[in-house]
């Protein structure tokens, strides 16, 4: 037993747990700016879907993995924008407009796919992101190569957290935006634009969709297949909830989910255990279950979370 | 005369076929207290919120300083000086008071600016000795402090004329008092503020002027209100002739409902902690306090929707363990929830559906589960017609009435059986004078007809009027029990309060 163990606990496996973070790190981050101005996006993981697949195509032919993740962000940030237009501009139910856009989205991106790819005999692929060994860091033993010998996207998760707690406790920005999911009358009243602000949480959802699509695509895997999200979309809007809306505490969540994902990848490999793999499949939507419904009981949601907001209502 | 703060000049608002406002004009000049009354539906709101920003008129002017102006929205209003303090309050109860503060600030550097604001915060403390403490969470506040800072965070904002939509109906008599200081030094420093409020006592203390608003119309402007009389002020609000009604004396019978030592369980606040008392037939036991101290577990417990934790609670002898709602009402309670429009009636149902809607399992109104859509029919005519409730047909849908409306449809509704005890939650919270008299009349009307009534409700003058003995609640205990010939306005309220009273041997 403790041999699998030291087996397991590997330097590998740390470096491949910050890897396994990383997208969720961003689709949750970015949910967080959403739900915390009181809109829930459940088109994220049709938005991971499409920027995967914007972000992809776009290296695919300019062989630039920036253009790449720059198109990537910008589809999701467009994605954002479509569901600003239905939830707060129009008010419609987050729900349905959440779910309608990742239908609408995952239909996009396989569509987009076969249209500019066909039907081919091979994947196609790219040159995917290279680790960057940040120099002196690196050389640390132990957590420098699992934290600082990562893709450079690796860098900017990790960065995102503490200035997404800085803007969203220390800014005025940030202040509105809390007011806003709380309580928009209360921002309303102080001069602050309700739908502005939800807008700009939406399409920081987007654009950091745009980020984790563009990781798991192309710094993940090098290629783009239907099954490239599976399921991580959904599992941002659990760990959300998990992380109470704060930024650490969803980085935590992220890595949490991500070490039970990368132990049971080990587990799987190691084939010592002899049950069906799906049981190891299961085992990190199992924790997010369980999780959720230990932490969620205490959990304090925006209180205008769902709820659009009319000015001129009686 | 100075020249006036701000001037409305013919503001007229529709909404679908409604006038809110017609033509309306009012100035505010500094130093003013200014009254605005008005039944309910008058168009008070609705005219301070065309002031705010809210909403845009669909005709007339602003002018502030003499200066017209174009108010689009609340930031507008807060640039020229206008702040209000709405009737729910617009806080954000998880953040602290500085936070609450700071929203919409421009910042420094791109950070919050919080010594700006705690600056800001010792001005006005200083000036107008209004105070919290920044660092509190808003949900630790009393609902006055919630208020306090609600009017600080007008002033933080340089409010030069202060709009107060009925501010002091969740108040105690002390704290209202202190509002009234705070209004008072806000004048005197030159500052012009609009008092709405039902209640026409503390109008005529507070306001040096008022302003009489009927079907979105001014109907009357009164510089002078001392020598007018309450009885003319609420004639001038509803248009008609007002009499107050009789209390007759009833002797009171043999008792109804018995509470003993009765505690609910948890944590918050409003958990009922060894509650006893008495209601008898022939008496209205009114039941005071701030909302949240435990009005909402005492009316639940009666209704058969929260069972008691311990102790025990009988109705006409019977104890009541886990009884649930409808045996309640087979018991002979009736019930006016505090909430019409969520627990009391189903808006979204036709009126008809909602006055029988405790009473459809009964033979009269259902035949082995079918509905005798005639005999309801027929029912329902005859309540609409005997309370005289305004609807074009029992089919509209609830919600289209109007609140006075909603109130005497419900009440119709559990008056219909005759109820041994009638539980009224805030019965007459939000109506206009008229409305408010038809309910007190049933109220007095069941008292000497030799039934129970247990009246809770914020509104003083309310309880005084109509009560035989009083109650108050306080952090889910009765914090005091009297006969209505030894309460006062200064007792009940320092009981409200929590202050403790001696007791007397």
């Amino acid at each position: 037993m403790s041999e699998i163990l030291s087996q397991i606990f590997q330097i590998g496996f740390f470096a491949a747990l910050i890897r396994i973070a990383t997208p969720l790190i961003f689709g949750t981050i970015g949910e967080m700016y959403a739900e915390r101005a009181g809109v829930l996006n459940l088109g994220i993981e049709g938005m991971m879907m499409l920027t995967a697949m914007a972000g992809f195509s776009t290296t695919y032919f300019t062989h630039n993995l920036w253009l790449g993740v720059l198109a990537a962000m910008a589809t999701g940030v467009l994605a954002g924008l479509l569901m600003g237009l239905l939830t707060v501009s129009l008010g419609l139910s987050q729900h349905v407009s959440g779910i309608g856009i990742t239908l609408l989205c995952s239909g996009l991106s396989f569509f987009f796919y076969r249209l500019i790819f066909g039907q081919p005999a091979s994947l196609p692929k790219i040159k995917p992101f290279h680790t960057v060994a940040i120099p002196v860091l690196s050389k640390i033993p132990i957590i420098g190569p699992i934290v600082f010998n990562q893709f450079a996207l690796v860098y900017i998760a990790l960065i995102f957290v503490p200035v997404s707690a800085w803007l969203l406790y220390s800014t005025p920005w940030g202040l509105n935006l809390r007011t806003v999911g709380e309580n928009p009358k209360a921002a309303y009243s102080a001069g602050v634009s309700v739908s502005a602000y939800r807008y700009q949480g939406l399409i920081i959802a987007g654009a950091l969709s745009g980020l984790a699509g563009a990781f798991l695509a192309m710094a993940q895997y090098n290629a783009y297949t239907f099954g490239v999200v599976s399921g991580r979309g959904w599992v941002c809007i659990a760990l959300i909830v998990f992380g109470q809306w704060d930024p650490y505490k969803s980085a935590a969540g992220a890595f949490l989910f991500a070490f039970i994902d990368a132990l049971q990848l080990r587990l799987q490999a190691s084939g010592v255990i002899h049950v069906p793999y799906q049981v190891f499949l299961m085992m990190p939507f199992v924790f997010t279950i369980v999780g959720m419904a230990l932490v969620s009981r205490n959990a304090r949601v925006p209180a205008a979370l769902l709820k659009p907001f009319r000015k001129e209502e009686r | 005369m100075p020249a006036p703060l701000l001037e409305m000049v013919g503001i007229s608002k529709t909404f679908g076929s409604v006038k809110a406002n017609d033509n309306v004009s009012l100035s505010l000049y500094p130093g003013d207290i200014l009254g605005l009354l008005g039944e309910n539906g008058a168009g008070k709101t609705t005219l301070m919120n065309v002031l705010f920003g809210v909403y845009t008129p669909d005709t007339g002017i602003i002018r502030i300083n003499g200066k017209q102006v174009k108010i689009q929205n609340s930031a507008d209003a807060l640039r020229h000086g206008v702040g209000m303090v709405h009737q729910h309050f617009h806080l954000v109860p998880c953040h602290t008071v500085l936070e609450n503060l700071m929203v919409g600030q421009k910042g420094r550097g791109g950070k919050l600016d919080r010594k700006s604001t705690l600056e800001a915060m010792r001005v006005v403390k200083d000036r107008f000795g209004l105070y919290v403490e920044p660092e509190t969470l808003v949900s630790d506040l009393t609902v006055g402090e919630q208020q306090r800072l609600e009017i600080i965070k007008a002033l933080v904002r340089g409010a030069r004329a202060l709009i107060l939509d009925e501010p002091t109906s969740t108040l105690t008599p002390q704290e209202t008092e202190g509002l009234f200081e705070a209004m008072r030094s806000m004048a005197s420093e030159g500052m012009g503020v609009i008092f709405i409020s039902h209640k026409l006592q503390e109008v005529q203390e507070i306001t040096n002027r008022v302003v009489i608003m009927r079907k979105g119309k001014v109907t009357a402007e009164l510089d002078n209100i001392e020598h007018v009389s309450r009885q003319e002020l609420a004639e001038l609000m509803c248009g008609h002739e007002i009499t107050p009604p009789v209390k007759e004396p009833v002797t009171p019978k043999e008792v109804l409902l018995e509470f003993k030592d009765v505690s609910t369980p948890g944590f918050a606040r409003s958990r009922l902690k060894g509650i006893s008392f008495q209601l008898r037939a022939g008496e209205i036991l009114g039941i005071a306090g701030v909302s949240g101290n435990g009005q909402r577990e005492l009316a639940e417990i009666i209704s058969g929707m929260l069972a008691p934790f311990s102790g025990s609670v009988e109705i006409r002898g019977k104890v009541m363990n886990r009884l649930s709602p409808r045996d309640v009402q087979k018991l002979g309670v009736g019930r006016i929830p505090e909430d019409r429009m969520e627990i009391g009636l189903i808006i979204s149902l036709p009126l008809k559906d909602n006055m029988i809607l405790p009473r459809v399992h009964e033979p009269r109104f259902n035949r082995k589960g079918v509905l005798l859509r005639r005999a309801i029919d027929a029912f329902v005519r005859e309540q609409i017609e005997v309370f005289d409730i305004r609807t074009p047909s029992p089919d509209i849908r609830t919600g289209a009435l109007s609140g006075g409306n909603l109130q005497k449809a419900l009440l119709a509704r559990e008056l219909a059986w005759d109820p041994y005890i009638l539980l009224a939650d805030q019965p007459t919270r939000g109506l206009d004078v008229g409305a408010a008299q038809f309910v007190h009349e049933k109220f007095l009307e069941l008292r000497k007809n030799g039934r129970g009534v247990i009246l809770i409700s914020e509104d003083l003058e309310e309880l005084f009027a109509l009560s035989d003995r009083i109650a108050v609640m306080y952090e889910g205990k009765i914090n005091g029990i009297m006969p209505i010939s030894e309460a006062t306005v200064q007792r009940v309220g320092l009981l409200m309060a929590g202050m403790e009273e001696e007791v007397a041997a």
